[in-house]
């Protein structure tokens, strides 16, 4: 056998300088060619490291050979045995993080590119006419109900009806698809996929109810008088903001709203579109991981002419991809490090026109082990702004917890499970996702997903808690 | 989600009964819906003002103010929304406060009748008060005097009751009488105000409820914050009613003007279409 190629087949892109200036989505992923090649340098390994490093273990050889092979049918039909959603999880996982990053092949060079064969997989299928119906299951007469239609939610419900289950999925938005539809921007993940990867998770027999408040129209306890398990996906969805003097001034966002605005209510289409934005000139967004990131990008696309990342440590610590932060670099995003807001000023009619910062030094690790921000005395500078986008975080949303008897809550809001299970303190009730875990990524909602769904499986079989 | 009833009530004030059984069953007086009127539509909050739990309905009624409320009013019965949720929102808190007045002002009174005859039911004796800028503005009036022990309307012009703002009667009940139980108010956020600040002086407990501009109403955005007590808080969830004394009115007002350039361009797309029409 040659030796492989040290570099992974390029995806790919839009250019920089036309693509911050529009939605379209920026990689344009993989000819049939370009994955074949690419699927080829895999080693094939006999103990594969890249599924141990899969939340959701997927058979990433299996995938890859039968591609390499040309049998895309094939390849995709073994991509489906583990992941419900492959289309996603090829444009959002962090696999450099993951199974890339345990790749054999990244000791001599570049990893393959396991996520960029797997969106081609996915699109590859999207764009068959005659795509196979899944195999219909005997019915267990069993029933679940699911609570949130984001990623943990879809997941454990593809799974559970593949095992004969009837599941039906409750989400409190108009639309389904949680994080990926209000809050992964269209030029990052494109909407058409996900309602293609929502379409298809129907087609396995779940159905689904939109506009549907658990908590508010039915609580958990009432939905288990009709369901015999409920799985709560309901993510974090209560944003955080810093308390800072000023923070309430017009023309500060949550990241939360400023991308629900963009996304799903398509505020950039705006008056096509009936949902406003507030679109500024000199932006800044205040966080690091990928919500900063998708935000500045927005920002950028919405006709900032100066749009910032304020972060507080420097970029070795930045939580997001590093994809994104390239992404970003190349777009123009501006990057100051060791910076903290400490307050925002107002015009006369309430806008806000400028923000206070701090200067930061790095000192000794902190319990997350990274080095602690230190404050710079008397480094304060004003950065002038007509638009902020908080972008810090956000808590488990407390409408489920607190209207669910007998749930154990824990320290941060989330709630109490078991992580191999997603068991909680409440007989017949799992939970995962960003509700158990705090603020997380999307394939480790999609983990705790996989795993409620066996263990959900188990119980309705066996009825042992 | 279906329009069972389409009735208009003032100049610019429309009543709506819905179809939509399991809100109906489940909703509480000072609870809100959210809905859209298309699929390229506003998401917004409109309180909940009566509910029939036997036939399923619910009802509302809304100012045509702005783009989305107007786009509304253009629906007909046996028209459906694209999207309805709800109940949202805690409920107001019910119970026996004694003597209570209630005021209300514009499309604010038909947010006050389920409270008004909450607060009855609960037993607490009522003096209500309604105000608008003309007689017909002044809309609900003998649902409210059916369950109020005293009612006093006032109107900007004179056209009904006495000529003056709200805060003229109420100011004569709170020197009148010094044992009431509580002031609940909803109206616009400067009578909200200005309620608050004459109710502070004399050490009265005093609701209001806050009408925020929201997009999901489930405590995810953040857009409907509000200083309360130097405190952020969403109104959609930690809300709609807040302690009158401890709001910060001058920023919610600032805020609730965040997107009226915006509106402007909404309104001209709405004239342009009804030109073609």
């Amino acid at each position: 056998m040659n030796k492989p190629d040290p570099k992974m087949v390029p995806m790919r892109e839009q250019d920089p300088s036309e693509r911050r200036n529009n939605f379209k989505e920026v990689p344009y992923g993989y000819s049939l060619d370009e994955a074949i090649c690419e699927a080829k340098r895999c080693l094939q390994c006999k103990k594969p490291l890249c599924i141990d490093g899969c939340p959701v273990g997927i058979d990433i050889p299996g995938f890859i050979d039968l591609i390499a092979k040309g049998d895309l049918k094939g390849s995709i039909k073994k991509m489906k045995e583990t992941n419900s959603l492959p289309a996603i999880c090829g444009r959002v996982c962090p696999q450099e993080e993951q199974c890339q990053k345990v790749c054999i092949l990244s000791k001599m060079g570049e990893p393959v590119g396991i996520g960029r064969l797997e969106r081609f997989i996915a699109d590859w299928e999207a764009e068959q006419t005659n795509r196979e119906a899944p195999r219909k299951v005997a019915s267990s007469g069993k029933k679940v109900a699911v609570v949130g239609g984001g990623p943990a939610g879809l997941t454990v419900a593809g799974e559970l009806a593949k095992l004969g289950h009837k599941v039906k999925i409750f989400e409190a938005l108009h639309k389904m698809g949680g994080v990926l539809i209000y809050g992964i921007p269209e030029f990052r993940l494109p909407k058409k996929v996900v309602e293609r990867e929502v379409e298809y998770i129907k087609s396995l027999g779940v159905e689904v109810v939109t506009s549907f408040v658990v908590g508010k129209l039915e609580t958990v306890d009432e939905l288990l008088n009709e369901f015999d398990a409920v799985f709560i996906g309901s993510g974090a969805g209560l944003p955080w903001f810093m308390d800072l003097p000023g923070e309430n001034s017009n023309g500060i966002y949550s990241a939360n709203e400023y991308l629900t605005r963009v996304n799903l209510m398509k505020a950039y289409k705006f008056p096509e579109y009936d949902t406003p934005i507030i679109k500024g000139k000199h932006v800044a967004v205040i966080g690091g991981g990928n919500v900063a990131m998708d935000s500045v990008r927005t920002a950028l696309r919405l006709g900032a002419e100066e749009a910032r990342i304020i972060y507080r440590r420097s970029r070795k610590e930045m939580p997001a991809r590093e994809e994104e932060i390239h992404h970003a670099e190349e777009e123009g995003v501006i990057f100051e490090f060791l910076t903290l807001p400490i307050a925002y000023h107002a015009d006369e009619k309430g806008w806000v026109k400028d923000m206070e910062c701090l200067r930061m030094d790095l000192g000794e690790p902190d319990t997350s082990g990274r080095r602690r921000p230190v404050p710079i005395e008397g480094s304060n500078f004003k950065l002038p702004v007509d638009l902020v986008v908080v972008a810090i975080g956000n808590s488990p949303n407390p409408l489920i917890p607190s209207t669910t008897s007998g749930l154990e809550i824990g320290r941060k809001g989330n709630i109490v499970v078991d992580t191999d299970t997603g068991k909680t303190s409440k007989k017949g009730v799992f939970a995962g996702g960003d509700i158990a875990t705090g603020a997380a990524t999307v394939i480790l909602a999609m983990g705790a997903g996989k795993a409620a769904a066996l263990a959900i499986d188990q119980y309705l079989e066996t009825g042992k808690w | 989600m279906k329009i069972i009833v389409k009735e208009s009530i003032a100049k610019d004030l429309t009543k709506f009964v819905i179809q939509s059984p399991l809100i109906a069953k489940k909703a509480l007086p000072g609870q809100f819906v959210v809905l859209m009127v298309n699929e390229a539509g506003e998401r917004i909050p409109l309180t909940i003002v009566d509910v029939d739990k036997e036939k399923g309905l619910i009802t509302i009624i809304f100012q045509e103010v702005g783009y989305t409320t107007k786009l509304l009013g253009k629906l007909a019965v046996g028209d459906s929304l694209y999207s309805l949720v709800g109940p949202l929102g805690k409920p107001t808190e019910i119970k026996n406060y004694g003597k209570v007045i209630v005021v209300g002002g514009g499309v604010g009174i038909a947010e006050l009748l389920p409270v008004v005859k909450a607060f009855k039911k609960a037993g607490c004796e009522i003096s209500s008060i309604l105000g608008g800028r003309t007689e017909k503005l002044v809309i609900l009036r003998d649902q409210v005097k059916e369950f109020s022990d005293q009612l006093y309307i006032t109107t900007d012009d004179g056209s009904l009751g006495e000529k003056g703002l709200v805060i003229d009667p109420l100011k004569r009940l709170l020197s009148e009488s010094s044992d009431w139980g509580l002031v609940f108010c909803v109206g616009p956020v400067v009578m909200m105000k200005a309620v608050s600040d004459l109710t502070r002086g004399y050490k009265i407990e005093t609701i209001v409820c806050l009408n925020a501009i929201m997009i999901d109403g489930t405590g995810m955005c953040g857009g409907c914050r509000v200083t309360v007590n130097n405190k952020t808080k969403f109104t959609c969830v930690d809300g709609p009613d807040f302690d009158g004394h401890k709001v910060d009115f001058n920023e919610l007002m600032t805020r609730q003007k965040r997107f009226l350039q915006h509106e402007d361009k909404s309104m001209c797309k709405l004239n342009k279409q009804i030109n073609n029409e």
